[in-house]
């Protein structure tokens, strides 16, 4: 199986593969990064979404061969401490229920948050269409987008 | 409202220096009938009592949470009740989920029971460890108890000003008798129960700790997969395994009962591995299509072979004489739980003993199931509650627990069991499908004088709630059910029965309202006060709260007062609790679209104002997402419906907004995980039926006409 060399959370990382597993699985099964997570397996939920150069990204459709020399960001590096504006929105704003599809939530608005610090509320429902909550926690994801856009 | 909590001695249990100095407090909620003892490490573990409460000599408060966390916020709420009667400085208190413990009562998490259940034994445990506290306060300064006071953390001796912290009088507590009687406090005196306090992990959610059952990693650990029989009613027939065993990372390939295992070194592999199995199956019972099923409705809906649930009166003789006769069919499909994380376990089986980890709602109907397979006494088990990415009823069954366990003792490893979206999906274990025949006989001056209900399900067994309004409201009435047992499996989904029968019979009233010229708000209270001055048989429900909940939703919502939008309205107890709701329909583009849902729930005592709202606002998205488009059909015994791309759910720009309200009365709390779904579906529908003059008959509303125009 072919080495592949990924710079993950400003680190690098060796991983012995075979060159089609995605992403995903290499994330959790042999870098003990977890954090992302496994939903749908087919690109539906958005749980398992990744940065790939600051761009939101689902993990379990993306080939480790595919990623090269991008910089990969997974919800345990995008901040030292989870003090990301975002994160600091999702504590503030008390968006967990079940909180498995938090970390692909957070990911997705992050990166809509770097490229449109002040979107509109529909900018913000457009990005967000990728993400499923099945405990319906929208409103609040919603609510704390928008507070997150007033800090940043 | 204060109240003297009356507990046996022997239920309460103190433990000094297990855990290097403080106060351990241990309760048996199993009603033990061991006496109280001071105990030390080595004699701990042989008595009926769990170390639930710990003050360390720093100040931190830990409580242990033994129910399952799936989004319902308990982990929050249980410690902040404990540290509301403690007077804890909510900062110092850490929370850690507990691991399965028979000695616990009612370890599991269903039935929006766990509050109700707990209430009066969480606020016991607090206040028994501030007793102790302000008792070793008191005999250090050799005052009084009764001059002494509690706050954030500290005792207060009222009159000189002095002040310990818990964790200076940690030990000391812990050499104090345990009293027989607490005073709770009253409730005005609350300062955390009715506070929005934040989830207690946020922090490990939002940073992606590995919290989840699919988190589990253990050394020497391998991954399997199950191939399941594609449709409800076969087996298997042959197996081909080469092919399988022979792709890279592959351990092994062995099958048990209907299931084909293929073990490996890593997910990725084994999901390769799995789909290069050759596995033929065979009938081996009713192979059913949706198609079959809406004829067996039909088919129950005219049976005379009904099991009666209640009767009151002389319905026929109602029937005969009514000026008008309403008759109205409603039908819910199947739907799958879908949680956000599939299935999946960790089971290590070994000769001196099993030990399980992962998400489920019943950890102890586990255990139990899993000693009894591999006849292992149940003291050699472990279980490990790991948070669970959403349950809705999926892991009140514990299939996924016993595959896990299975295979390994097959194997002879540790491995991780992973059940993948599709086989979620496609798994079974869903909520039933069923169809309602209501009917309803009017006098001439439109007052309902007959009432019948058939409920016609695919293993539901009683698809009704007989002692539910409107029972109690009508004279002569009639609630029966046919049932068809079908292999497609099925158990509970968030609000069990409720989830359609809420939205049907909700429906109907306003229907019947509708055709009795009155308005459906007025019709309910009318009902409501026929049930209390001339009661017919028994109800469970309460009239009054019913009542307040209904006249205030109307006032919030601005019940017959709006012009420009169109509202409807439902309102439905369950759980021990009452939410009524009103949904605001408006036209766009030829449609109707919901922009509002208010809701007004009475579950007595809230507890936690954010985690209570969460649970409004989400069972409402819940309620409406489904409602509008979930479904799941059978071709040749087959769901249709495999995964997200085909299986619809709500996305963020389809909710409509909530207003939520509570009621303040102080009684104590209900339930609140499910109640506030089961309205939903009936309040968006007569809000749809307001705006357009169309009945939504049958779910998913987003297959009716209505949205599709040819």
């Amino acid at each position: 199986m072919p080495v592949f060399t990924l710079r993950i959370n400003g680190k690098e990382y060796k991983t012995d593969v075979a060159a089609d597993t995605p992403l995903l699985w290499v994330l959790r099964d042999h870098l003990g990064l977890v954090g992302t997570k496994y939903g749908c397996g087919i690109a539906q939920c958005g749980a398992c979404t990744v940065h790939i150069d600051g761009n939101p990204v689902r993990s379990c459709t993306l080939p480790v061969s595919a990623v090269k020399t991008a910089k990969v960001t997974t919800i345990e590096g995008l901040s030292k401490d989870g003090d990301h504006p975002v994160q600091l929105a999702w504590d503030e704003i008390d968006v967990p229920q079940c909180g498995y599809c938090q970390a692909g939530q957070i990911m997705t608005a992050a990166a809509l948050l770097k490229r449109n610090p002040k979107p509109t509320v529909q900018q913000i429902e457009d990005a967000m269409h990728g993400n499923l909550c099945r405990c319906g926690a929208y409103h609040r994801i919603r609510e704390a987008i928008i507070s997150a856009s007033k800090k940043i | 409202m204060s109240t003297l909590n009356k507990t046996s001695r022997r239920d309460f249990l103190k433990i000094s220096s297990l855990t290097g100095g403080g106060l351990v407090l241990g309760f048996s909620w199993f009603g033990s009938d061991a006496a109280p003892v001071i105990l030390n490490s080595s004699t701990v573990a042989d008595l009926n009592f769990n170390s639930y409460l710990s003050i360390a000599t720093d100040g931190t408060i830990t409580i242990l949470s033994p129910n399952p966390e799936l989004g319902q916020n308990v982990m929050t709420s249980f410690p902040m009740i404990v540290a509301d009667e403690l007077d804890a400085d909510w900062n110092k208190v850490k929370v850690m989920q507990a691991p399965l413990d028979k000695k616990f009562d009612r370890q599991l998490t269903g039935g929006s029971g766990a509050i109700p259940h707990s209430w009066k034994r969480l606020r016991t445990a607090g206040a028994t460890a501030r007793y102790l506290l302000i008792a070793a306060a008191a005999k250090k300064w050799n005052v009084d108890a009764s001059e002494c006071t509690a706050e954030n953390s500290f005792v207060i001796h009222t009159k000189t000003g002095n002040k310990l912290s818990y964790g200076e009088l940690a030990e000391d507590a812990s050499k104090i008798t345990v009293p027989a009687d607490v005073q709770l406090k009253n409730r005005k005196d609350f300062k955390l129960i009715g506070k929005a306090i934040k989830n207690v992990e946020n922090k490990n959610i939002i940073t992606g700790k590995g919290i989840f059952g699919l988190d589990v990693y253990r050394d020497g650990m391998v991954y399997a997969m199950i191939q399941r029989p594609p449709a409800f009613g076969t087996k298997i027939k042959s197996v081909d395994d080469k092919a399988a065993k022979a792709m890279p990372g592959i351990i092994d390939v062995v099958t048990f009962k209907n299931n084909v295992a293929v073990v490996g070194k890593s997910t990725w592999e084994v999901m390769k591995a799995r789909k290069v199995l050759k596995v033929e199956y065979e009938k081996d019972g009713n192979i059913e299509s949706t198609a079959d099923h809406n004829q067996l409705f039909t088919t129950m809906l005219n049976s005379d072979n009904a099991q009666v649930r209640r009767k009151d009166g002389d319905v026929e003789t109602a029937f005969k004489n009514a000026a008008k006769v309403i008759t109205s069919e409603y039908q819910c499909p199947f739907l799958p739980h879908s949680p956000m994380e599939p299935m999946n376990f960790f089971a290590d089986v070994r000769a001196d003993g099993v030990e399980l980890i992962g998400a489920t709602q019943t950890p102890g109907s586990a255990l139990t199931q899993v000693s009894k397979l591999l006849n292992i006494p149940e003291d050699k088990i472990n279980v490990t509650i790991t948070r669970l990415g959403g349950g809705f009823g999926r892991r009140l069954k514990f299939d996924f627990v016993v595959e896990a366990a299975e295979l390994s003792s097959i194997i002879k490893k540790p491995v991780k069991l992973i059940w993948t979206k599709e086989d979620d999906m496609t798994g079974g274990s869903y909520r039933p499908a069923v169809r309602y025949r209501f009917q309803a006989a009017l006098d001439a001056s439109g007052n309902l004088i007959g009432y019948k209900l058939r409920g016609a399900g695919i293993n539901v067994g009683n698809s009704t709630r007989e002692n539910n309004f409107p029972s109690g409201a009508v004279d002569n009435l009639l609630i029966d059910t046919v049932d068809h047992q079908s292999p497609i499996t099925t158990g509970a989904w968030r609000a069990p029965v409720t989830n359609f029968l809420a939205y049907a019979e909700q429906s109907f009233i306003d229907e019947v309202a509708h055709a009795a010229g009155k308005d459906p708000v007025q019709f309910r209270l009318e009902l409501l006060q026929k049930a209390r001055t001339n009661k017919v048989g028994t109800i469970n429900y309460n009239i009054d709260r019913m009542e307040t909940v209904i006249k205030t939703v109307a006032e919030k919502s601005g019940w017959g007062k709006k012009k420009d939008v169109s509202l409807g309205f439902s309102v439905y107890f369950s759980h021990q609790s009452y939410v009524g709701q009103v949904a605001e329909a408006i036209m766009k583009d030829g449609k109707p679209v919901i922009k509002k849902i208010y809701a007004v729930s009475d579950c007595g005592e809230v507890i936690n104002k954010s985690g209570a709202l969460q649970q409004v606002m989400g069972a409402i998205v819940d309620g409406y997402g489904h409602a509008m488009f979930g479904k799941l059909s059978f071709k040749e015994g087959a769901p249709e419906q495999t995964n997200y791309h085909n299986y619809r759910m709500i996305r963020m720009k389809e909710i409509p907004e909530v207003d939520a309200y509570f009621i303040d009365n102080g009684i104590d709390p209900t339930g609140l995980g499910e109640p506030a779904l089961p309205p939903t579906g009936g309040a968006v529908a007569n809000a749809i039926f307001k705006a357009t003059g169309i009945r939504l008959k049958q779910q998913p509303f987003v297959d009716e006409k209505l949205f599709n125009p040819a």
